[in-house]
């Protein structure tokens, strides 16, 4: 008898605490929302801008939201152990801030069921598992077409960091742009194989410019290259976000990246309820894709030219990768009015006509 | 005044309790640290030390952590002791993990239980090779192994960056710059349900045993370690100076490169461009921790790891930048090291008396024959 | 294309100009048989210090001695637990580098997005009107100048003053400069000293000059580099230079060929300073009595005096 009602007891004690494990997000409860960073927040560039995401997601949501963040996690085994992390202790939606925490990230949400993810520039997705990206290669259009305006040595300078599709299809959309404006135009490309070392940035556009670049434009994170540009005289176009403060006269203007509304958007619909997977690549018209101002070294004409491109690309009445596109040596891979769709811009690995090198194979 | 005598023996009660003061060291300024920067002390340690080992799968994770450290830690010591400066461990281990990931992608979809030994032999061939680089450019030319191994490391990621962007790049993967996942019998069994703890760890456990083993009685052993301490009279033992050099190095490539095999063929499942957070020099500074000795690289290739841990987990629940972890390993480090004086001084107070050195000084407790050759 | 290539050279100048500092000063500590492996901490104290004095105060020259003072506090650190108590110098030295890199990313968390000016070149006059040499060598900044001066004062003091033939005796063999009278401790404390102030100095070069401004981790490995440039050297400065150069050198003509479209993989071409670095060395090596001669015998061995 006794035993058996100890056993009860047990069984109720041990119930008790089964549920309680169970995470429970009772209405009070603020949504606990986890953020993944590639590189320090201190970055100024790719993982500053997602910061400023998540701190635009509290200023929005106030009370309902409390944000964590973790940085500078590399994308080997740690990362797994660190969403992991993130989903076991209560946060409800994960934002995993670059390509390489794809595979974790998959993993991770096959094992959460109720945690809902968001994964920035993968291609994988699964129903608590969302993919978002932002058309960057719309904004190279725009400032492609200003360089071609405003090159008199027909050579721009574009410091890259890694040969992955991402930045070869802006290296195509700036070039394709440019060559639109000025046939002439080239491109030169050099590879630091980092997205952030200001060191080699500034050594790699000191090279560009040595070599006849007269407008500097860039794929990696820091002011670096700029500051050359605007010790060496010249202009040139910042990434990420707006770093006239480091080169007042150089930038012409920069490729902003605005995640804000897209980050609010997603925190607000976790909480009501209505988050559904999906994949999004979304361009200037959505705000993802910002511009700092123009600095009074751009001419009128060229911003009225920058507007216009800009205008028809929200409008869809013009779209960067509409042929007729030649591949390098000259031939046309893309007729006449054919627009390159998703697929191939996803896993774009060739250059276009008016770039200069070779891609490795 | 107050002065370190050197003691006549090494003392083997300090060698227990120096790890104790370090840590009591450290709390202390650890409290401090927090202060000044505003954080909860309490939960700041709990942060640190204890939710890294809460949970069963935590502690599954430490030991995915401190498993290539260990490993790679009491290779890189046994080839210290004998002199061998091994500094390019982190581009071993990843020449072994591209060797034996391409194993794995050439043998893809194909079935069987030789798949994974073929790739753990790929791995350590692949460290051992590029170990072998400096030590045929040492034995052969007297050129120094810091340097080329440490260059070599840089080479060694550059062409892993290389390899996943182009011809070991998944076809299916949008060219994206990863290989493609590899299959079932590509990946190393877990030996803990829900965990991520791997065969792995095992193997550096095995190898701590093995390493002690090495070490204290085997001839090999003996002459390394003579080697180390008195390079003529190791002469003597049997091995010329130069095989020691190669077996030093090709030890610490080789293990290295089985951590590397086993990371990607493990926890990561594919080959990245980055593979690894520096694990190859986190490892020296465990074998040192650990005073070149198996057991004691264990112990702090587990300490490391829980501070790497616990650094995680401060950011998370404290928003405690990752600086702090930096700055608070550093501050971990340095009273480990200080408190390491207490086994071979004493603190005395009075006039200098001259020491008595009754014994030889031997290898083995404390690096007290020096690191450095030229 | 004269023009071309006076202005890669230059590139190669600012280039090597850190590893220049930061190697110089190893290479002291090492003569005098310390092995101090914390140059990267050093570097980047010195990089965020350099650049918080002079946001603070406007002033350049203010913020090179706070780079200065930064490189020789951390050193001083080092050189309390080797010295004085005794610790493993290839472990302090490690631990040096992961204090360093995290206590200067804390201390640089509010000089984000900051900008300052660069240094003002200063041309020698006179000098820097000769045709090709008088702008690749006359016209700099004064860190850079500072760095050729420093190399020649190093030389100089290690071959022909008393005070380096005691530095290198200490180096060659401690316990007979002990046995000599010399003060093993106290010289072998200047150096170590010295060491991180000209690391400092490489650091604020970095943050104040090279690309003006704060990052964390902004040296990207470049201490690891100065301590492989100092065993290139064998120990000499004039060798250094040489190492510092040759191999900023080769970095930038990568990028110059990449840009010039060169049908090669781009991580390859990274790879070249690394891999000329290493041949070198073996051409270097293969004269094994230049290297006994010069090698600090005594280097990393703690110092116990017997008396």
């Amino acid at each position: 008898m006794h035993r058996r009602s100890l056993l009860r007891k047990a069984l109720l004690v041990g119930a008790v605490l089964a549920v309680s494990t169970i995470p429970a997000l009772a209405q009070d409860d603020p949504l606990k929302i986890g953020f993944v960073y590639v590189g320090p927040v201190g970055d100024h560039g790719w993982t500053y801008r997602h910061d400023i995401g998540r701190q635009a997601i509290e200023e929005a949501l106030g009370e309902a939201v409390s944000t964590t963040f973790v940085e500078s996690v590399p994308e080997g085994a740690d990362a797994e152990r660190v969403i992991r992390k993130l989903a076991s202790e209560g946060h409800g939606l994960i934002f995993t801030t670059s390509f390489g925490f794809m595979n974790p990230t998959v993993k991770v949400a096959r094992e959460f069921p109720d945690v809902k993810f968001e994964h920035a520039t993968g291609y994988k997705q699964a129903d608590n598992l969302s993919t978002y990206s932002a058309r960057f290669y719309e904004g190279r259009a725009v400032i492609g077409t200003m360089a071609g305006m405003m090159t008199k040595s027909n050579v721009v300078g574009y410091v890259a960091s890694f040969p992955i599709p991402e930045v070869v299809r802006g290296i195509n959309a700036f070039t394709i742009a440019m060559r639109k404006v000025n046939p002439e135009a080239e491109t030169k490309v050099v590879w630091v194989n980092s997205w952030y070392d200001p060191g080699k940035e500034a050594d790699a556009a000191r090279a560009l410019i040595d070599q006849g670049a007269d407008i500097i434009t860039q794929h990696t994170d820091s002011p670096a290259p700029l500051q050359v540009a605007e010790e060496r005289g010249i202009v040139g176009f910042g990434q990420a976000s707006d770093m006239a403060a480091f080169a007042e006269k150089a930038q012409l203007t920069s490729i902003i990246d605005d995640w804000n509304d897209y980050y609010v958007e997603r925190a607000q619909a976790v909480i009501d309820g209505s988050w559904e997977s999906q994949d999004v690549w979304m361009g200037i018209d959505s705000g993802m894709v910002g511009f700092a101002d123009y600095s009074e070294a751009v001419p009128n004409d060229v911003k009225e030219a920058a507007e216009v491109i800009k205008a028809g690309i929200v409008e869809g009445s013009m779209h960067p990768f509409q042929g007729p596109i030649n591949d390098q040596s000259g031939e046309e891979i893309v007729a006449e009015g054919e627009m390159v769709d998703d697929q191939t811009l996803l896993g774009m690995n060739y250059y276009v006509e008016g770039v200069q090198g070779e891609l490795p194979k | 005044m107050i002065r370190l005598e050197r003691r006549a023996h090494p003392s083997r009660l300090m060698g227990w309790l120096a790890p104790l003061f370090a840590l009591a060291a450290t709390l202390v300024a650890g409290v401090v640290l927090f202060a000044l920067l505003g954080v909860p002390i309490g939960e700041a340690f709990h942060a640190f030390f204890v939710d890294p080992l809460s949970t069963r799968y935590g502690l599954a994770e430490l030991g995915v952590k401190a498993a290539p450290l260990v490993m790679i830690g009491v290779a890189l010591s046994i080839g210290f002791r004998a002199q061998v400066w091994n500094i390019g461990a982190e581009g071993q281990l990843i020449a072994g993990a591209i060797a034996g990931g391409a194993v794995a992608l050439v043998l893809y979809e194909v079935e069987g239980w030789f798949v994974l030994p073929l790739m753990a032999v790929a791995g350590v061939l692949g460290g051992g090779l590029w170990a072998g680089v400096p030590a045929f450019l040492r034995t052969r030319f007297g050129a120094n192994e810091i340097l080329t191994s440490l260059m070599l490391t840089y080479v060694a990621t550059l062409l892993l960056s290389y390899l996943v962007s182009g011809p070991l790049r998944d076809p299916d993967g949008f060219n994206f710059p990863e290989s493609r996942l590899f299959h079932d019998a590509a990946l190393l069994p877990r030996v803990l349900s829900g965990t991520r703890l791997h065969v792995g760890a095992l193997v550096a456990l095995a190898l701590v045993a093995l390493g002690w083993v090495l070490l204290s009685r085997t001839l090999l052993g003996f002459a390394l370690r003579v080697n180390g301490a008195a390079p003529r009279a190791g002469a003597q033992t049997g091995f010329s100076q130069k095989r020691l050099i190669w077996v030093a190095l090709l030890l610490g490539g080789g293990v290295a490169g089985l951590a590397g095999l086993f990371e990607v063929a493990g926890p990561i499942g594919q080959l990245l461009p980055s593979i690894s957070p520096g694990y190859g020099f986190t490892a020296i500074i465990v074998a040192f921790l650990g005073r070149l000795h198996p057991l004691g690289v264990l112990f702090a290739g587990l300490v490391m790891a829980l501070s790497y841990l616990g650094g995680e987990a401060a950011q998370i629940s404290l928003n405690l930048p990752l600086a702090v972890t930096g700055v608070f390993q550093g501050m971990l480090l340095f009273f480990l090291l200080a408190a390491d004086v207490l086994i071979g001084f004493r603190v005395a107070i009075g006039r200098a008396r001259p020491v008595r050195r009754d014994a030889p000084v031997s290898a083995d407790t404390t690096e007290v024959s020096g690191e450095g050759h030229r | 294309m004269n023009e071309t290539v006076l202005l890669t050279l230059l590139t190669v100048v600012t280039a090597a100009t850190p590893l220049v500092y930061a190697a110089i000063g190893e290479l002291v500590v090492e003569r005098s048989g310390v092995l101090n492996l914390g140059v990267e901490g050093m570097l980047l104290a010195g990089a965020v210090s350099g650049f918080a004095a002079t946001h603070a105060s406007g002033s350049a020259t203010l913020g090179v001695v706070a780079g200065f003072l930064a490189g020789v506090a951390l050193a001083a650190v080092f050189a309390f637990l080797t010295l004085s108590l005794q610790s493993s110098q290839v472990a302090t030295g490690l631990a040096l580098t992961i204090f360093g890199v995290g206590l200067s990313a804390l201390v640089g968390q509010s000089l984000v997005g900051v900008a300052l000016g660069g240094l003002p070149d200063i041309a020698v006059p006179g000098l820097s009107a000769i045709p090709f040499l008088g702008p690749l060598l006359f016209e700099h900044d004064a860190l850079v100048y500072g760095s050729f001066a420093l190399v020649a004062g190093v030389a100089w003091f290690l071959s022909r003053t008393r005070a380096g033939l005691v530095l290198r005796a200490v180096g060659d063999s401690h316990d007979a400069a002990h046995a000599l009278g010399y003060p093993v401790i106290r010289v072998r404390y200047l150096a170590t000293l010295f060491g991180g102030g000209c690391a400092g100095l490489g650091g604020a070069y970095l943050s104040l000059a090279y690309t003006p401004m704060w990052a964390e981790n902004m040296s990207a490995g470049r201490g690891w580099i100065a301590l492989a440039l100092v065993v290139f050297a064998v120990w000499q400065p004039g060798r250094l230079l040489l190492g510092a150069y040759l191999f900023g050198g080769i970095g930038v003509l990568q990028l110059h060929g990449q840009a010039l479209g060169l049908a090669v993989p781009s991580q390859l071409m990274s790879m070249l300073p690394y891999l000329a670095t290493i041949l070198v060395l073996v051409l270097i090596s293969r004269d094994a009595g230049r290297i006994r001669r010069n090698a600090p015998a005594s280097i990393g061995k703690p110092f116990h005096p017997t008396v």
